[in-house]
């Protein structure tokens, strides 16, 4: 178990000291001036150049990456060119809203998955499963953003349950926050929900058929107790693997939604801050969500092995 | 016992009731939350040409020497009156006394001096500057006499120092200006969600008429649906520049809403790089004036939102001189054109588009025009970024769509390095007549003479003047309706009973 967890974690690090190098060269090359961008039409070439040493931008790329890299170990992501505060800070708020949601909608997906999936793989070809499968196909064909403006139609123009978008901060009340969340949350959820449901259900059928379950229930076992104690944790591996893929997704993803309900999340301020050339904070946020991406895949190697004692070793 | 329960229930409904509604009759809201497509990267107007920046602080939080009032003209601000001394050279202005900036200092002369000469300083990053550059120096008279010594004469001195670029600092808070803004304006800044809002509240130690509202919310919301679900579901108040004119009949319709239609100084142009080519030729440039229909890309592009032009000047100025007939779309004449200079079987012209609605929209509908005439169009669409750094800076295109938001702006045509490339001595010449004369008739009949020249030049082919479409609560009064500056002057704001 010891060593299975040191290889990971060296992965884990060549990982994000790659993916830095990827991320910084990248973005660096796009073409388009920070400075230039925040000074206008009528801006004289010199002030736009005084901007630039200003901002650091004349020195090396070399210089610059050293800085970045450096600093990222400290936790110092250095100041946006544009709002000319640090970006720890920034990203710090962002993540208040991005995490929460992700968290609130995979919640969700899973909440409505797990109980559909298990109903359509114990009643295979019967009314219940083709209703699951119908509602699924659905839920992955409808694209969320429409979606989502439905349920703004709905509950925040027509009833007036809900806000049209928008989010008051944690500290206008964790239930005030968490209302802003709800509609977003179930906008995100559904697609998700839908995709977990028939992985779930595929995985379950296909552990169904295999020979120790048909010993379990040579053993008198009743189905149900079957599907519980010895198909569902076998089908988790494939479920487990989606859900971290899908955590991943909604943390840096969601960005059309937070679009639409106009929430400062981590999407936004990546487009924001590709539109206006704000390259640190672009490559800033980008490298924390390659590192929430690596840990949660190490987390779910973790879960593997766990669920799967053949895997640790 | 059911019953006794349900009528004192429904008693005590009815009093809370009548509660609310008395209260609501007798105190008119004090808050107001306005929706804006884009949030500023920061709020120091010194600092940057973003329009988000000043359409929070322009007079709510920030006050200059003058200031724009909601009908363009240049008003008297920190500076209660100006003298200007014969030949032009010399503005002495007399400030008003007891103006206390929000962080509790007294505002003076020195201030004055300190604002104008950070501007004008070597490593100045102010987006505006080649607009005081013309101020030699900076005399501190008395506490609150301040003159201000020109290097050429000028008549524009108090229009330029009323540009948001121009508003009076505090010597001790430039450092958080980004962040805090620290004004002497009828608000004062209070917080920045950044991604979401800014709030600010009345400074109770404004120096003038003090303003009507407690608090003002600037929300931001870039995506047009969503702008419009928020305003439909009530989160917003008023929403100054609506980004979805499609949408603004729906709002027509509903008693709730006033939609303004105003004016604004966006001189929309299709741009077209005169350097060398095709387009340096006047008659390929006529050509393509001629060929385009104007009200078409108005009613198709705008939702029929836009006034047309015929040079670059705004149809509300007393000074704009119609020239829209001169280039009206005729593509016989077009095609005439085209053949007498040499391009009988046909051209291809690169168009680039930057991300507004005008640009892209009008871009397809200006390409179906052009090739009505035998122009075909490689359209490419850019973001703000690449195009600044593409067309803007490398001068790198044939025609691209863009709307000059700056107010009076003729004088970009007097500039050889300007992106479009435009190098005419006589139109230099005139313009550097028009920033040292004093007399307004002059003035007039100058700015005619510019306007008629880049027009015959055909310089660019100019489109329309972009509309201002703002929608707001029916109950919500005091609003600008035109926008001389990008600005959301919120002074004289207030909620009607």
């Amino acid at each position: 178990m010891i060593a299975y967890l040191a290889r990971r974690a060296l992965v884990l690090a060549a990982t994000l000291v790659v993916a830095s190098l990827v991320v910084f060269t990248t973005i660096e090359i796009v073409p388009g001036d920070p400075a230039a961008y925040m000074l206008g039409l009528n801006a004289s070439p010199e002030t736009v150049m005084a901007l630039r040493r200003e901002l650091g931008l004349e020195r090396s790329g070399f210089a610059r990456y050293l800085d970045w890299s450096t600093g990222m170990l400290r936790g110092d992501f250095g100041v946006s060119y544009t709002y000319r505060t640090p970006i720890a800070g920034m990203i710090a708020d962002r993540v208040t809203v991005s995490l929460p949601l992700a968290l609130f909608a995979l919640t969700l997906a899973i909440a409505v998955a797990l109980p559909a999936g298990l109903l359509a793989a114990s009643r295979r070809g019967g009314a219940l499963d083709t209703a699951v499968m119908g509602f699924t196909q659905i839920g992955i064909a409808v694209p969320n953003f429409w979606f989502a403006m439905l349920l703004v139609l709905l509950f925040a123009i027509e009833l007036r349950w809900l806000p049209s978008g928008g989010f008051p901060g944690w500290q206008a009340g964790v239930g005030t926050a968490l209302r802003a969340l709800i509609l977003p949350s179930i906008a995100l959820a559904l697609p998700q929900a839908a995709i977990l449901a028939r992985v779930l259900r595929s995985a379950l059928l296909d552990t169904l058929g295999e020979d120790y379950i048909r010993t379990a229930r040579a053993k008198g076992l009743s189905p149900r107790a079957t599907l519980w104690r010895h198909a569902l944790r076998n089908a988790m591996i494939p479920v487990l693997t989606i859900i971290g893929l899908q955590f991943s997704f909604l943390l840096a993803g969601a960005i059309i939604i937070e679009n639409v309900f106009f929430l400062p999340g981590l999407g936004r301020l990546v487009f924001q801050s590709i539109a206006s050339r704000d390259l640190v904070v672009v490559e800033s946020v980008v490298m924390l969500l390659v590192f929430a991406v690596v840990m949660v895949t190490f987390l779910v190697d973790l879960a593997y092995a766990w669920v799967d004692p053949r895997l640790r070793r | 016992m059911t019953v006794t329960v349900k009528a004192a229930h429904a008693a005590a409904s009815a009093a809370l009731l009548t509660l609310m509604l008395s209260a609501g009759a007798h105190a008119a809201r004090t808050d107001v939350t306005i929706g804006m497509v884009l949030e500023p990267p920061n709020l120091d107007p010194t600092g940057g040409a973003a329009a988000a920046i000043d359409e929070i602080v322009y007079a709510n939080v920030f006050e200059g020497l003058t200031r724009f009032g909601p009908d363009g003209a240049v008003e008297p601000a920190l500076a209660a009156s100006w003298e200007v001394s014969e030949d032009g050279r010399r503005y002495v202005f007399t400030l008003q006394e007891n103006v206390d900036f929000h962080d509790g200092s007294e505002f003076d002369a020195e201030d004055v001096k300190f604002s104008i000469e950070r501007a004008l300083a070597e490593d100045s990053t102010n987006a505006q500057k080649p607009l005081l550059e013309n101020i030699a120096d900076v005399e501190v008279i008395d506490t609150f006499t301040v003159a201000l010594n020109l290097a050429e004469p000028s008549g524009d001195l108090p229009f330029n120092l009323a540009w948001g670029d121009a508003v009076m600092l505090d010597a001790a808070s430039v450092d958080t200006l980004a962040t805090a803004p620290v004004g002497t304006g009828p608000f004062r800044f209070d917080r920045w969600v950044q991604g979401d809002r800014v709030e600010l509240v009345k400074f109770d130690g404004y120096w003038g008429e003090p303003a009507q509202l407690d608090k003002a919310v600037f929300k931001f919301i870039s995506e047009p649906t969503a702008a419009f679900a928020a305003m439909m579901a009530g989160d917003l108040d008023a929403f100054p520049n609506f980004p979805a004119p499609e949408n603004l009949v729906q709002f027509e319709s509903d008693a709730r809403f006033a939609v303004v239609v105003g004016s604004t100084e966006g001189e929309t142009i299709l741009a077209m790089n005169g350097r060398e080519g095709p387009l340096a030729d006047v008659r390929v440039r006529r050509a393509i004036a001629r060929a385009i229909d104007r009200q078409e890309i108005i009613d198709g592009a705008m939702y029929g939102y836009g006034t047309p032009i015929g040079t670059h000047f705004a149809p509300h100025n007393p000074a704009y001189v119609d020239l829209v007939e001169q280039s009206a779309t005729d593509r016989d004449a077009a095609k005439a054109l085209l053949k007498e200079a040499g391009h009988a079987d046909g051209l291809v012209l690169s168009l680039k588009l930057p991300p507004p609605a005008y640009a892209r929209r009008g871009g397809e509908i200006i390409a179906a025009q052009l090739r009505e005439v035998g122009i075909d169009t490689d359209i490419e669409n850019l973001e703000w970024a690449q195009w600044l750094e593409q067309v803007f800076k490398g001068h790198d295109f044939d025609l691209t769509i863009v709307s000059h938001t700056e107010p009076m702006d003729i004088n970009i045509y007097a500039r050889p390095d300007y992106y479009f490339g435009y190098d005419d001595a006589d139109f230099q010449a005139l313009m550097a007549d028009f920033a040292v004369e004093t007399d307004d008739a002059t003035r007039t009949e100058l700015l005619g003479e510019a306007q008629r020249r880049i027009a015959d030049e055909q310089v660019n082919a100019y489109l329309f003047q972009l509309a201002k479409t703002g929608v707001a609560a029916a109950a919500l009064k005091g609003l600008w309706e035109n926008s001389p500056t990008q600005a959301n002057d919120l002074t004289r704001v207030h909620w009607e009973d």
